[in-house]
């Protein structure tokens, strides 16, 4: 069973909590390393900063670069929580750092790159190679029959199939599922909740031709959903608040039901 | 010396250069995209409420037409735009938005029969045809006559990103994430490809290409508070300008979005207010029909944006320890219709501001939004000075927005100008000219500039901070060349600006590495973007006018007598400041002659020909043709485009026949 549903997913320390005025002085142990300098051992290293009220771990760490030291890396984009740039570990939790209040957390914030994905630098992960290797191996796209008449009018679809389908739509591919998924740190070939899912998503898609004898191909063996083990830390974490502990559930009876015709 | 050789180089992995990838390779060409980011990251992800295409399928939507959509597009330029781009681009919407309902969009579906939404402020009662059902549906945007804005909930951007980056996967194109373009390759009259940095090794390497795209997005981040993502810093616009030949169009038009959250800058989408959600005072008090009764919420967005500075100047803004701002009150709309179409608003509102928009005012003020300016192109999307130089999208200036883009047609346009685009390039292609000449040695040279230069900046030997510079930047763009300019504050901006250029190139480093350096990232980028900076402001203090989003405090009128016009920009190498000129706007070949948007009081000193030209049209208007012949004659676009898509759009009411 999934943690407190619907209480602690996602970043759920962030709940309705307004951005207080705390006037802590905030600690932080963010973790260093680049790989690409033999000489350099990974470590940790501390950093106070004021805290400001709604400061967030973008404006942290960004105050941090400017004023105390340029070289430190990570990845922010949109810093508005919706392009999954920025996951990191915090606090041993996977979570989007962008929309991550400090306001959350106790004064001491200890930050972690993403495990599970290659590391580029400090907080910094390659989240794109690991997601493209991922779509290439599931062929994760929509298959469809023909390319459209562009001209015509599109083919009706009933509305709340396109809302069951944007529901699952709505991965970002941050990497928080991965991070958090016990089979994946034992397994460096598990395709994880992100991938499980899409699959899910074109599975639902009647504009996608295939079946799930194609499904099973890709997903029907212990790199796909015979691998998960349930731990379902996917679900608590993801921060979009994807349906994954039912889709992933649905998809194994599936390909178990197509497994054994 | 690293070489990679390619057909055609994309720089940016946005939907409007990964949609023209697609294209590319559908016409045989072996494409590769470079992007600063993974592609599904790009900025295009975060736009919320939908796209302009004018399918008219749902009930308010019903009448809707490419003319109709022409027409709001061109107005909402304030007549600023190439009136055969914006007839180009309402002709292809449609087109767009089927394509992408065919490759996988989620697309909010019409459903039959009555169903209650918010107008003005009242509830109201739709009926929806049966036959529309499971159609595309559509909201109301600013601006518009009519409701054209299809949409996936408020995840727009993310669901057509998604879908066209799945494409490029589907179809093997090679996306080379994490480069960044740092110099075009040319010799002054032909562009060869880019010579590109790995953001993690550091390496450089020439990429050697038939035909070079910027499709790099928008440049707001030289205003200090932005909706745009962190990268787009306008590097694409600066890579054109420094090479001396190719030119910028209409830097100084930049749009101001009415609603961003304060403080973080973050857009909630122009879709609440076309769902009913109203804007606020201090005391809880609707303004906006006071100043414009007709389109109240719903005016364009630079005069929503003006309307709302205007009111905070009577005194009637919020004070917050952030400065002053106003309401957006979207809780007449009710949680369920924000649970269900307004969700990305609601989380951004949860995380963010800690409120729940159902229940309490969303705290908004016009923000820095989007970049009208660009490198400038003909209509087939390729730069009049740069043989092989292409752009498209936020970073192109074709022009289809002049000077103000209505809501919906940013994400439409990167659809449309990547599958025209990617048919120009195409052709370019198979030309003769893009076969001349392999350019290695040419290669060569810019590698080992570019190399030098980067090796000279990390050294790092000066006495400037580059965040410093940056700040006072970010400052003098949001003061001086924002909402409301003036002469004198745009002369005092141009002179700080180009004294922080000289500067910028005397900046200490306390990192040298040559690899993954953000210090490193931001001392090269920092000149380029007051290069942009100063296109933007020099372009301002020039145009002695105001229309659309430049507006000059001391010239209130739009002068169509004078500046019925386009800026161009260029960079001599070693000038200290841009060389500007102007390309006219012919309005005797105008399907819309000049006119008054309806907003305020008319204030135009009118271009002399305006009127003849108003009569040739009223004339052929008078002989009442079906509107597609009517059109034709009044300005023919239909040869602009590629055979393909010159087909006439299939409506519920307008079946092909």
């Amino acid at each position: 069973m999934a943690l407190d549903p619907g209480l602690r997913r996602g970043d759920g320390d962030n709940e309705y909590s307004r951005p207080m005025v705390m006037n802590r002085a905030l600690s932080f142990q963010v973790f260093r390393h680049n790989p690409r300098d033999p000489a350099d051992a990974p470590r940790t290293q501390e950093y106070s900063l004021d805290e400001t009220p709604g400061m967030t771990l973008f404006i942290a760490l960004t105050r941090i670069r400017e004023e105390q030291d340029p070289s430190l890396n990570f990845d922010f984009v949109c810093r508005a929580g919706v392009c999954g740039s920025c996951a990191m570990v915090i606090n041993s939790r996977p979570g989007l750092a962008c929309r991550t209040l400090t306001a959350g957390l106790p004064e001491s914030i200890h930050l972690f790159p993403l495990p599970g994905f290659e590391l580029i630098g400090d907080l910094s992960v390659n989240t794109g190679k690991w997601m493209r290797a991922m779509s290439e191996r599931l062929r994760a796209w929509l298959h469809f029959e023909a390319e459209p008449d562009v001209d015509a009018l599109e083919a009706p679809m009933p509305p709340e199939l396109a809302e069951q389908v944007y529901e699952l739509d709505r991965c970002t591919e941050c990497g928080c599922c991965v991070a958090g998924c016990g089979t994946a740190q034992m397994r460096a070939d598990f395709v994880g909740a992100v991938g499980m899912n899409k699959i899910a998503r074109f599975r639902l898609d009647p504009r996608d031709v295939r079946g799930d004898a194609d499904f099973y191909e890709v997903v029907g063996d212990d790199s796909g959903v015979f691998g998960c083990m349930s731990l379902l830390g996917c679900h608590d974490l993801c921060p979009k608040r994807l349906p994954l502990q039912t889709q992933i559930a649905y998809l194994r009876r599936s390909m178990a039901r197509q497994g054994l015709w | 010396m690293k070489l990679i050789h390619t057909d055609a180089l994309i720089i940016g992995g946005g939907l409007a250069g990964q949609r023209a990838a697609i294209g590319m390779r559908r016409r045989g060409l072996h494409p590769l995209i470079l992007s600063l980011v993974p592609a599904k990251r790009s900025h295009s992800v975060a736009a919320q409420g939908g796209m302009q295409a004018s399918l008219g399928n749902c009930a308010k939507g019903e009448g809707d037409s490419e003319d109709v959509h022409f027409e709001d597009t061109v107005r909402g330029s304030d007549w600023g735009c190439d009136q055969i781009v914006a007839r180009m681009f309402a002709h292809m919407a449609p087109k767009a938005a089927r394509e992408m309902a065919a490759w996988g969009v989620p697309w909010s579906r019409v459903r039959s029969g009555e169903h209650r939404v918010v107008i003005n402020g009242q509830p109201v009662t739709l009926l929806e045809r049966e036959a529309a059902h499971g159609l595309i549906t559509a909201r109301d945007f600013g601006g518009t006559r009519k409701w054209r804005t299809c949409h996936t909930s408020d995840g727009t951007g993310h669901a057509l990103l998604y879908a066209v980056s799945d494409r490029v996967i589907a179809e093997s194109i090679p996306v080379h994430d994490r480069k960044e373009a740092l110099a075009l390759i040319h010799d002054g009259r032909r562009c060869h490809g880019a010579v590109v940095r790995d953001l993690v090794s550091g390496e450089l390497a020439a990429y050697l290409a038939g035909a070079t795209v910027i499709a790099t997005g928008g440049y707001g981040r030289i205003y200090g508070v932005s909706t745009n993502a962190l990268i787009n810093e306008g590097m694409g616009a600066a890579l054109a300008l420094e090479t001396g030949v190719a030119r910028l169009g209409n830097m100084e038009a930049v749009q101001f979005h009415p609603t961003a959250i304060v403080p973080a800058g973050i857009l909630v989408t122009e879709g609440c207010r076309g769902d009913g959600g109203l804007l606020k005072d201090v005391d809880g008090y609707r303004f906006m029909p006071d100043y414009e009764p007709d389109k109240k919420e719903l005016a364009s967005r630079d005069v929503v944006s003006r309307r709302m500075a205007e009111h905070m100047r009577r005194g009637k803004g919020v004070r917050s320890p952030y400065g002053e701002h106003l309401w957006l009150d979207i809780t007449g709309l009710g949680a369920e219709h924000i649970d269900k179409n307004l969700r990305e608003v609601k989380d951004i509102c949860q995380y963010f501001l800690g409120i729940d928009p159902a229940r309490e005012y969303i705290p908004v003020r016009p923000t820095q939004h989007y970049s009208m300016g660009g490198v400038r192109t003909d209509h087939s999307g390729q730069s009049p000075w740069l043989a092989g130089l292409f752009s498209c999208g936020e970073a192109a200036c074709w022009d289809m927005h002049g000077f103000n883009r209505l809501g919906g047609n940013s994400l439409a346009e990167t659809l449309v100008a990547g599958m025209l685009v990617g048919e120009s390039v195409a052709d370019y292609c198979a030309s003769a000219e893009a076969e001349a000449g392999c350019a290695t040695a040419l290669a060569r040279e810019f590698l080992e500039r570019e190399q030098a230069e980067l090796a000279a900046i990390a050294r790092g030997r000066g006495n400037e901070a580059a965040v410093a510079l940056r700040r006072r930047m970010e400052t003098v763009m949001t003061d001086s060349v924002g909402l409301f300019r003036n002469g004198p504050a745009l002369a005092a901006a141009v002179d700080e600006l180009a004294d922080l250029l000289r500067r910028s190139r005397h900046l200490a480093m306390r990192c040298q590495r040559l690899d993954a350096n953000p210090e490193l990232v931001q001392a090269y980028r920092l000149p380029r973007m007051l290069k942009v900076a100063l296109t933007v402001a020099l372009g301002a203090l020039q145009r002695t006018e105001s229309r659309g989003a430049h507006f000059r405090e001391d010239f209130p009128a739009r002068d169509d007598r004078h500046w019925l016009n386009r800026t161009l920009a260029s960079w001599r190498p070693g000038d200290a400041l841009p060389t500007l000129d102007y390309e006219v706007l012919d309005v005797m070949h105008m399907e819309l002659p000049p006119g008054f948007r309806g907003y305020g009081v008319r204030n135009i000193v009118e271009h002399p020909l305006t009127a003849l030209r108003q009569a040739e049209v009223d004339e052929l208007r008078e002989a009442r043709l079906d509107r597609h012949a009517l059109q034709s004659q009044l300005m023919a676009f239909k040869q602009y485009l590629p055979k393909r898509y010159r087909g006439r759009n299939a409506r519920l009411d307008e079946p092909l026949p």
